[in-house]
């Protein structure tokens, strides 16, 4: 049952990520990009991230594809990649380049193999998350804060008119 | 229960799809897009280290990507939309200069 569930969701997810490299326009590539993100969400509910799960939903599907949706609009989709591509031979390697990449991944994961810790799935879920985010994770917790406020001014700068 | 090895063959080739995609693509956005589906990939992978540990290290580890993903995002489009103001185009093979 939770295999079945599993090979669903990961078809849903490698589909949607196939759409979004295939599809020309945008837009298209855009809402196959939300699929994806929500059926990674769901499987980070299989593996008992609910946190995660609710952070994906909200910062990615919901804040980052907005503004990338938005993007789309303001610069005027599907005018983009018209006429053919002189370099078309050069890109179509990219093909072997990934088939490649793909099976020295899965080697690596079909090769090791690390010691499953004592105890069992863990004891997680947000109250675990937000205790060693606060704890053993605070300094880089508060970096992230000043991080974000430098993209805010940086956007600001160049989003400025006459930049 | 789903062994995590499936997650990590599951990552591998969403990871492996970005790539191909970043290479492929000609317009900006959508190379920004595989980046994001790159990101993902990674995260999935963490999510399932972690929970073959038992500790919620790798979900903290997570939510940082996010931030940070978060912040790239919003400085790429500033980016990407600047280009496309000042030259009413918007194809990578144009851009060859680091300069406006």
């Amino acid at each position: 049952m939770a295999t079945a569930a599993f090979v669903l969701i990961a078809a849903v997810a490698v589909g949607s990520a196939l759409g979004l490299v295939v599809r020309r326009n945008p837009i298209h590539g855009a809402l196959f990009l939300v699929v994806n993100l929500g059926s990674i969400a769901a499987l980070f509910l299989t593996l008992g991230a609910e946190f995660l799960a609710a952070a994906q939903v909200i910062v990615y599907a919901g804040a980052i594809m907005v503004l990338f949706v938005f993007a789309i609009m303001v610069l005027i989709p599907g005018r983009e990649e018209t006429g053919p591509d002189p370099q078309r031979p050069t890109r179509l390697l990219a093909l072997p380049v990934g088939a490649v990449l793909l099976v020295l991944l899965v080697a690596l994961v079909a090769g090791g193999g690390a010691p499953r810790a004592a105890g069992g799935p863990p004891a997680g879920g947000v109250e675990a998350v937000g205790r060693l985010l606060f704890t053993d994770y605070l300094f880089p917790f508060e970096l992230t804060s000043v991080l974000l406020l430098a993209a805010m001014v940086g956007v600001l700068l160049l989003a400025r008119r006459r930049a | 229960m789903v062994p995590e090895s499936y997650y990590l063959g599951l990552s591998a080739t969403l990871f492996s799809i970005g790539v191909v995609g970043v290479i492929v693509r000609r317009n900006p956005l959508v190379m920004f897009m595989s980046i994001e589906l790159m990101l993902n990939a990674a995260n999935l992978a963490l999510v399932a280290f972690g929970h073959r540990l038992g500790s919620p290290d790798g979900q903290v580890l997570v939510f940082f990507v996010m931030a940070v993903a978060a912040a790239e995002v919003a400085v790429g489009l500033a980016i990407i939309v600047t280009i496309f103001r000042l030259r009413r185009r918007l194809s990578v093979d144009d851009l060859n200069l680091m300069r406006w």
